[in-house]
């Protein structure tokens, strides 16, 4: 096992429950890289709801609370306003975000809380058997869409800015050196900080939504179909399409801090 | 190899207890460091080997990269 799992791994959870080739796993690695380098272990406060994604905070050997079902942010504003010390820090799948939990990221968003939401797209609800989720690609084949997926997919990342959100970046699991400095600045950002990371299902979405076996290829696919931010302000609409852009896409700090504001309140 | 490079790989350990036998690390590897190991782990996987070492560049990338945290790189800082 390397270093820093030895560091901050709960080492009785392990081996994780993820399938082989998961990219939670990926996402788990670049986070406690991230912690380590950022020096925070001590003041972490981890919050996740229901899914696959939601296990990846369960095995780091600090303060977890794993919720009901979409309601992560909930808890972690709850957490936050307690006791603002802590850096809360959410992990939230697609379906969990902004399937069951949509309104509360929005809400979340809107009072630009200080915690950190990182969104584990992988496209589907994993854990329950491939039900189709917000964010499955339109026409894609799911245990609950065998015809085609009709609804064309949610761009989250769109929603959260419109909501307020003062850090929204996107990310995928293949570009781990890139993952984990973009997770060092939106712990580092003050204010509701979303980052929506493309992850990757080997088993449910890489077999029926893409018809790939292995997670290697699957992996391989994701990382030929993102393009940085830079490169994709060059290219057309036309060109851009079925690319994930990554990056930092929004970032502001013109609006006041939700804690900030309560605190202000409380002397008054 | 480039001689601005400053580490060079001394060993690369992967831990059989965590991994899943993805082979991801195969698959990213830019050296093609890694071979399909012919017999299977304690744990029942078809794991990675080491199979040529003295390619490594050292980017860490199987390391980073890895879901089960299961691959360490470990490297010796060249004294040039």
């Amino acid at each position: 096992m390397h270093p820093i799992a030895e560091k901050y791994i709960r080492k009785s959870a392990l081996p994780t429950i993820f399938c082989p080739g998961c990219g939670h796993g990926t996402v788990l690695n670049s986070f406690l890289r991230a912690v380590d380098q950022l020096d925070i272990f001590n003041t972490l406060g981890l919050v996740s709801g229901i899914g696959c994604s939601s296990w990846t905070p369960v095995f780091v050997n600090t303060d977890v609370m794993h919720t009901v079902h979409g309601r992560a942010l909930a808890f972690a504003t709850g957490l936050k306003v307690s006791n603002p010390k802590l850096d809360v820090i959410v992990f939230t799948g697609d379906g969990d975000c902004v399937g069951i939990g949509g309104n509360h990221l929005i809400h979340a968003a809107r009072r630009n809380i200080d915690m950190t939401v990182f969104m584990l797209d992988n496209g589907i609800y994993g854990m329950t058997g491939g039900q189709v989720s917000p964010t499955t690609p339109a026409d894609a084949k799911s245990q609950t869409t065998p015809y085609g997926n009709p609804e064309p997919p949610l761009d989250v990342c769109a929603l959260v800015v419109s909501a307020g959100a003062t850090h929204v970046a996107r990310y995928t699991t293949t570009q781990p050196r890139t993952l984990i400095s973009g997770i060092k600045k939106a712990i580092a950002h003050k204010g509701f900080s979303f980052v929506h990371i493309i992850s990757q299902c080997p088993t449910q979405t890489g077999r029926y939504v893409y018809g790939l076996t292995k997670p290697d290829e699957y992996v391989r696919m994701i990382r030929e179909q993102s393009i940085s931010l830079a490169a994709a302000g060059k290219r057309s609409t036309e060109e851009l399409k079925g690319k994930i852009i990554t990056g930092l896409l929004h970032e502001c700090s013109d609006r006041p801090e939700f804690v900030e504001t309560m605190t202000r309140l409380r002397r008054a | 190899m480039n001689k601005k490079r400053r580490a060079i790989t001394k060993e690369i350990i992967i831990d059989g207890g965590v991994c899943k036998g993805c082979h991801i690390c195969i698959d990213q590897c830019p050296e093609d460091v890694f071979e399909v190991s012919k017999t299977r782990s304690t744990k029942g996987y078809l794991m990675p080997v080491v199979s040529r070492i003295d390619d490594c560049i050292a980017c860490m990338l199987c390391e980073l990269i890895c879901p089960d945290l299961a691959i360490t790189v470990e490297t010796t800082k060249d004294e040039k």
